[in-house]
C-alpha cells in the first residue's frame, strides 16, 4: 500500500499551528545481497517513509525552530509529528541562524510518485554471480562482497511556497578476492545508478588478474614512497578535505583552512596551480540534490536554509581556495557568499590525462595502491589523517607492476598531498572504499603520484 | 533504581498481532524458520555552541521485520506498515528475497538451538527517562556549559552535546520464544576550544557514555560529577596550549580507562567477533588475526591481561536481556591468563561450531533498528582489574620516563586488527614515577599482540571504569551499536610514540 508523499506535506503545512512550517518527506527502498566465502551470507529489501516536520515560531527575540522525524505512515502520524515539532519550537530559544524562508520554488516533477527499488534490480547479476561464485571455487579463490542500490525519493514543501523534489538513485558494488590460502587480497569497487553497468563475472576476472600480480611478495620497510593513489585513495582523502571545509570552524580557528592571523584561508593558495575540487549537482554521472535539505542546524547546515537551490561551487580553484561550506548564517560571519554543502565531489588537474596504466608507465619504482582504510583525523591544524593501505599494494618496477608489497599505515594531509602531487591522470567517476558505502559515493577524481607519500609503519594484514 | 517498566505508548501499538500473523504466514510458505522484530527507537539529539542552542532534533524510528530461513537459505525483508496485511506482505517478501538467494547459498544455513523463552520482559536500569525531562531544561543545562567553560582565559570557543536513545524491541519466533525489552541510553559530552601563538587545539570530556538516564546528569550518586570536569578543563586545555611538542621515541604508558576502552574495543573487541574471523566481513569491516585455529593457544597479551565478554554489565550499552534472535545474553571470557580463550557468536556460527559454546550462541546478534538484518555484534568486551592491584598513581610511581594517557581522541586499526594508532585528550610527562606536565602532538602505534605483551601491571577495582561509544560501524549495509568496554588503568613498557607534527612532514 501506497499513500502519497505530497498529500503528508499538504497535510502537515495545513494542520502546523506555528508560523511557518517546512516539511520533508523521504520515500527510501533499498535492495542488497551480501556475500562471503563464495557463498550469500545476507540480503534484504526495506522500504520507508520519513517526515520530518520543522516549526518555525516567531517571538519578541527572534525565531524559534522545533524539528521531528519519524516514520509516518498515514495523515494521523504526521498531524503527530506536527504536533510535536509546534511544541518544540514553543519550548526553544531564538534561534542564532534565522533568516526568511525560500520561497516559491516548485519543482515540475512535483506530482510524480516516489521511484522505488526492489530485488529485481539483480535479476540479470544473481545468476551471473552464482556462476562467479563455482568459478572462484573451482578456481581456488574466495569471493567477498556486496552490491546495494537505493532509490530515495525526496518531497520538500513549506508554507512559503516551496514544492521540490528530488530523486536519488544510489549503488555501488564491493569484491574482495582472496586465494584459498588466505595469503593475499585485491579488491574492485564502483558506484553505479542503476546496475546495468555492473558485470560480477568482470569483476571476478579483474580481481584474478590483480591476485596474479600477487605471485611475487616483497617486504618494504615504512618510509616516504613515490606512490600512485588510484581514484578510489584519493576520493577517500578528497571527501575528508571537504567535510572539514566547514566555514564557521575555519573562521573560528579550528581547522586546516583557518588563517592563523584571523579568519579563514579563503583567496589563499593551497594546492598546486590547475587544482579544482567543486561540486555541481548537475555533473554527470554523479547528479545530487539541486536543493538544500535540512532536519537540523549545525556548523554546517541551517533549518532556515530548506530549498535553498545548489550549483556548482568551486572549492579550489587553479589551487586557490574559493569557499567553504557555509549556511546563511556563516556566510554572515564570513562575509563570504553563501556556499551550502552539495552531495558529491570532484577533482579535476587542468591538462591531466591518461589512466592508472599512464601513471604506473611513467613510474621508475614506486607503489600503487588499491584503496584505503579506517581514515581518521589526527591533527586538524594540517588535517593530518591516519589510514591504512587495504587488499593490494603493488610494487611498480621500470613501468611495470612486478610484485605485491605489504600493507602499511599512512599519516599525510590530503590538503598537503594537492600541493606536492608531480602527475594526476584524467578525472573519471570513483568510489570511496571508506566513505561511500554509506556517507558519500559520488565522486569523481584522477588517480595521482605523490613523490613522498608517508608510510609510517607496516601493518601485518592481508 | 526507579520506576523501571515498559513504556505504554509501545506496548499499546499492534505488535503481538502482526508478529502472529507474519509467523503464521511464513510457516505456511515452508520457512524452517521465522522471526518478527518490532522496534520502535526514539532518539534526541541536542548540541549546543558558545551559549545557544545550536540544533535540536527528534526522531522516532518505527516498524517491523521477517527473517526467515528457507530452503538453507536466509530471507529477510522489513516494512512500516502496521497493518497485518502489511505483515503478510512482508513475510511473503522474505520469503521471496530467501528463493533468490537460494540460488546463491552454497551452504545451507542452520540455526544453534535456543531455550524458548515465552513471553518475557526486559528492561534496563535507569531511574528518570530522559524523554520525560522538559527539552528546554536539557538545552539550558547544556547552554550553561558552554557559558561556564568561556568563562576560562584559554578557551574562545566550546560546544556541548546530548544524544539520547529510547529503545523498545518486540521479537517473536517459529519456535515460541516472545521477549519485549527497553533500554535507555544517554551520551553527554563538551569541548572547550582555544588558540596559542601560533597553534590551536581542544580538550573535550571524558564522560563515557552511558546505559542511564537523566540522573547521569544531574549530580548525586548516579552521576557524572560535571562539575568538576567543567572546572578542571579550562586549565588543562591552557596547559596543553602551552606545553611543548613530544620527542618521539619509545615510552613506558600508564593508560587511563578513558583512553584503553577504545584501544580494547579495536585490538580486541572486534578482533574476538567470529564473523569476522571466518571472513564474512572480509568486503568491509574486515577480518581478524586471532583466528580459530589459535583459540586456546595464541598469545593475546601478558598474563595479566583477563577479558570478558557480557551482555550483562549494568548499564552497559550493549547489555540487554535477550538478544535480536532470541537468545538470553550471557558472561564469558576471551581471553584468560593471557591467552586467547573465547569468541563473540550468533546462533548461525554456534551452530557451525559447536565446540565454542556447547553448540549455543551467546547472544551477539542484533541490528540497529527493524529495517536491518541482526549480524553478529559486539558484547561489552572489558578488561579486568587485578584483585587488590595498584592504584594509577602506583602506577605512575613505577615509570622513570614515560606517558599517562587520558581521553580518547583519534582511533584507527588496520583490517585485520594488527596495526593501530591512537591519540588522546591530553599526554602529560612521567618522570622518575611523577607527572610533569602535558605534551603535545602524541600517537601511540602499535601491534595488538605486541601491545598486550607489553602489558606489565593492571590497576585495581578502584580504577576501573566503563567506558564506550555510541558510534561502532559495522556491516553492509552499514549498522551502527553502542557498546560499553570496562578496564582499569593499566601499564604498559616500550610503546612507540609519534610526533604528529613530524609525521605531517612539518
Amino acid at each position: 500500500m501506497t499513500l502519497a508523499p505530497q498529500s503528508f506535506v499538504e497535510h502537515a503545512l495545513a494542520v502546523s499551528a506555528a508560523d511557518d512550517c517546512v516539511v520533508i518527506v523521504r520515500d527510501h527502498t533499498s535492495a542488497n545481497l551480501r556475500w562471503a566465502n563464495n557463498t550469500l551470507t545476507t540480503n534484504g529489501v526495506m522500504h520507508g517513509v520519513d517526515v520530518t516536520v520543522i516549526s518555525f515560531v516567531r517571538t519578541a527575540d527572534g525565531v524559534a525552530t522545533g524539528s521531528v522525524t519519524g516514520t509516518a505512515t498515514d495523515q494521523t502520524g504526521v498531524t503527530a509529528l506536527v504536533e510535536a515539532a509546534d511544541r518544540a519550537a514553543r519550548a526553544s530559544g531564538p534561534a542564532e541562524d534565522a533568516a526568511e524562508l525560500t520561497r516559491d520554488r516548485v519543482s515540475a516533477d512535483w506530482d510524480d510518485a516516489p521511484v522505488p527499488t526492489d530485488i529485481h534490480v539483480y535479476d540479470a547479476l544473481a545468476p551471473a554471480l552464482g556462476e562467479a561464485f563455482r568459478r572462484a571455487s573451482a578456481e581456488q579463490r574466495v569471493l567477498y562482497g556486496f552490491v546495494n542500490h537505493e532509490m530515495t525519493t525526496t518531497y520538500l514543501g513549506s508554507t512559503t511556497g516551496l514544492r521540490l523534489r528530488h530523486v536519488q538513485p544510489t549503488g555501488h558494488y564491493g569484491c574482495t578476492g582472496k586465494p584459498a590460502d588466505l595469503s593475499t587480497s585485491a579488491w574492485v569497487g564502483g558506484a553505479t545508478r542503476d546496475f546495468t553497468d555492473v558485470d560480477p563475472l568482470a569483476f571476478d576476472a579483474e580481481l584474478t588478474r590483480r591476485l596474479g600480480w600477487a605471485r611475487r611478495s616483497i617486504d618494504l620497510p615504512a618510509g616516504r614512497y613515490d606512490t600512485i593513489l588510484p581514484p578510489s585513495a584519493v576520493a577517500d582523502l578528497m571527501i575528508d578535505a571537504y567535510w572539514y571545509a566547514g566555514a564557521r570552524v575555519a573562521h573560528e580557528g579550528q581547522s586546516v583552512y583557518s588563517n592563523r592571523a584571523g579568519g579563514t584561508r579563503v583567496g589563499e593558495r593551497i594546492a598546486a596551480p590547475g587544482v579544482s575540487l567543486f561540486s555541481d549537482p548537475a555533473y554527470a554521472p554523479i547528479q545530487s540534490a539541486p536543493f538544500a535539505t535540512a532536519a537540523q542546524s549545525s556548523n554546517e547546515s541551517s533549518v532556515f536554509d530548506n530549498g535553498l537551490p545548489l550549483e556548482r561551487t568551486d572549492w579550489i580553484r587553479d589551487g586557490e581556495l574559493t569557499a567553504l561550506i557555509q549556511t546563511r548564517h556563516s556566510a554572515a560571519m564570513t562575509g563570504l557568499p553563501v556556499t551550502p554543502a552539495i552531495d558529491n565531489l570532484v577533482l579535476e588537474v587542468d591538462g591531466a590525462a591518461g589512466d592508472i596504466d599512464t601513471l604506473v608507465a611513467g613510474t621508475d619504482r614506486g607503489l600503487l595502491l588499491t584503496c584505503l582504510w579506517y581514515i581518521r583525523e589526527v591533527d586538524p591544524q594540517s588535517l593530518l589523517l591516519t589510514g591504512l593501505t587495504r587488499d593490494g599494494v603493488y610494487l611498480v618496477e621500470g613501468g611495470e607492476i612486478t610484485g605485491v608489497v605489504n600493507n602499511f599505515r599512512f599519516n599525510d594531509s590530503p590538503v598537503d598531498l594537492l600541493r606536492r602531487f608531480s602527475h594526476a591522470s584524467a578525472t573519471v567517476p570513483s568510489f570511496s572504499r571508506e566513505w561511500g558505502d554509506d556517507y558519500f559515493s559520488r565522486t569523481a577524481t584522477p588517480a595521482l603520484r605523490v613523490p613522498d607519500f608517508n608510510m609510517s609503519s607496516v601493518s601485518q594484514a592481508q | 533504581m526507579g520506576a523501571r517498566e515498559l513504556d505504554p505508548t509501545f506496548t499499546a501499538l499492534p505488535y503481538r498481532s502482526l508478529g502472529d500473523a507474519a509467523l503464521a504466514r511464513a510457516a505456511d510458505l515452508g520457512a524452517s524458520h521465522a522471526d518478527f522484530r518490532f522496534e520502535r527507537v526514539r532518539y534526541q539529539e541536542l548540541v549546543a555552541r558558545d551559549g545557544t542552542l545550536q540544533g535540536a532534533s527528534d526522531t522516532e524510528d518505527l516498524g517491523f521485520a521477517v527473517r526467515v530461513v528457507h530452503g538453507g537459505a536466509w530471507g529477510f525483508a522489513a516494512g512500516v506498515v502496521l497493518t497485518t496485511e502489511e505483515a503478510v506482505r512482508v513475510a511473503e517478501s522474505a520469503v521471496a528475497v530467501a528463493r533468490v538467494a537460494a540460488g546463491m547459498t552454497s551452504s545451507p544455513v542452520e540455526l544453534a538451538p535456543e531455550p524458548v523463552h515465552d513471553d518475557v520482559t526486559w528492561v534496563s536500569a535507569y531511574d528518570v527517562d530522559p524523554f520525560e525531562v522538559p527539552t528546554a531544561e536539557k538545552a539550558a543545562l547544556l547552554v550553561g556549559w558552554t557559558d561556564r567553560l568561556r568563562t576560562g582565559a584559554a578557551v574562545d570557543h566550546a560546544s556541548a552535546h546530548l544524544l539520547q536513545v529510547h529503545e523498545n524491541k518486540y521479537y517473536a519466533d517459529l519456535a515460541g520464544t516472545r521477549t519485549t525489552q527497553q533500554r535507555i541510553r544517554l551520551h553527554p559530552g563538551f569541548e572547550a576550544m582555544g588558540a596559542g601563538a601560533d597553534t590551536f587545539d581542544s580538550m573535550a570530556s571524558i564522560a563515557p557514555p552511558a546505559g542511564r538516564g537523566w540522573e547521569y546528569l544531574t549530580g548525586g550518586a548516579h552521576s557524572w560529577d560535571w562539575d568538576a570536569e567543567l572546572d578542571e578543563v579550562p586549565e588543562l586545555l591552557a596547559e596543553k596550549l602551552k606545553a611543548p611538542s613530544v620527542e618521539a621515541g619509545s615510552y613506558d604508558l600508564v593508560i587511563h580507562p578513558s583512553n584503553l576502552w577504545l584501544t580494547i574495543h579495536e585490538s580486541i573487541g572486534h578482533a574476538t567477533e567470529l564473523d569476522r574471523a571466518l571472513g564474512y566481513e572480509a568486503n568491509y569491516a574486515g577480518t581478524s588475526f586471532a583466528t580459530i585455529d589459535k583459540l586456546g593457544s595464541l598469545q593475546y597479551g601478558s598474563p595479566v591481561m583477563n577479558v570478558t565478554g557480557d551482555r550483562t554489565v549494568e548499564h552497559g550499552l550493549a547489555t540487554i536481556g535477550y538478544d535480536d534472535e532470541g537468545v538470553a545474553t550471557q558472561s564469558w571470557d576471551i581471553v584468560k591468563d593471557g591467552v586467547f580463550a573465547g569468541y563473540q557468536l550468533d546462533r548461525a556460527m554456534g551452530h557451525l561450531h559447536p565446540e565454542l559454546n556447547d553448540g549455543r550462541s551467546n547472544g551477539c546478534a542484533y541490528a540497529d533498528s527493524s529495517g536491518h538484518i541482526p549480524i553478529q555484534r559486539m558484547a561489552n568486551v572489558s578488561l579486568q582489574p587485578a584483585a587488590g592491584g595498584p592504584s594509577t598513581e602506583e602506577l605512575i610511581g613505577r615509570v622513570e620516563r614515560g606517558l599517562y594517557v587520558v581521553g580518547d581522541k583519534s582511533w584507527s586499526i588496520d583490517m585485520q586488527r594488527f596495526n593501530f594508532q591512537f591519540t588522546g585528550q591530553r599526554f602529560y610527562r612521567i618522570t622518575d614515577g611523577q607527572l610533569s606536565g602535558q605534551v603535545r602532538d602524541a600517537a601511540y602505534q602499535a601491534t595488538t599482540t605486541d601491545f598486550w605483551g607489553s602489558m606489565e601491571a593492571v590497576g585495581g577495582p578502584e580504577t576501573w571504569v566503563l567506558g564506550g561509544a555510541f558510534n561502532c560501524g559495522k556491516a553492509q549495509p552499514g549498522q551502527v551499536a553502542a557498546v560499553s568496554h570496562g578496564c582499569p588503568t593499566a601499564l604498559f613498557r616500550d610503546v612507540r610514540i609519534l610526533n604528529t607534527l613530524t609525521e605531517a612532514g612539518n
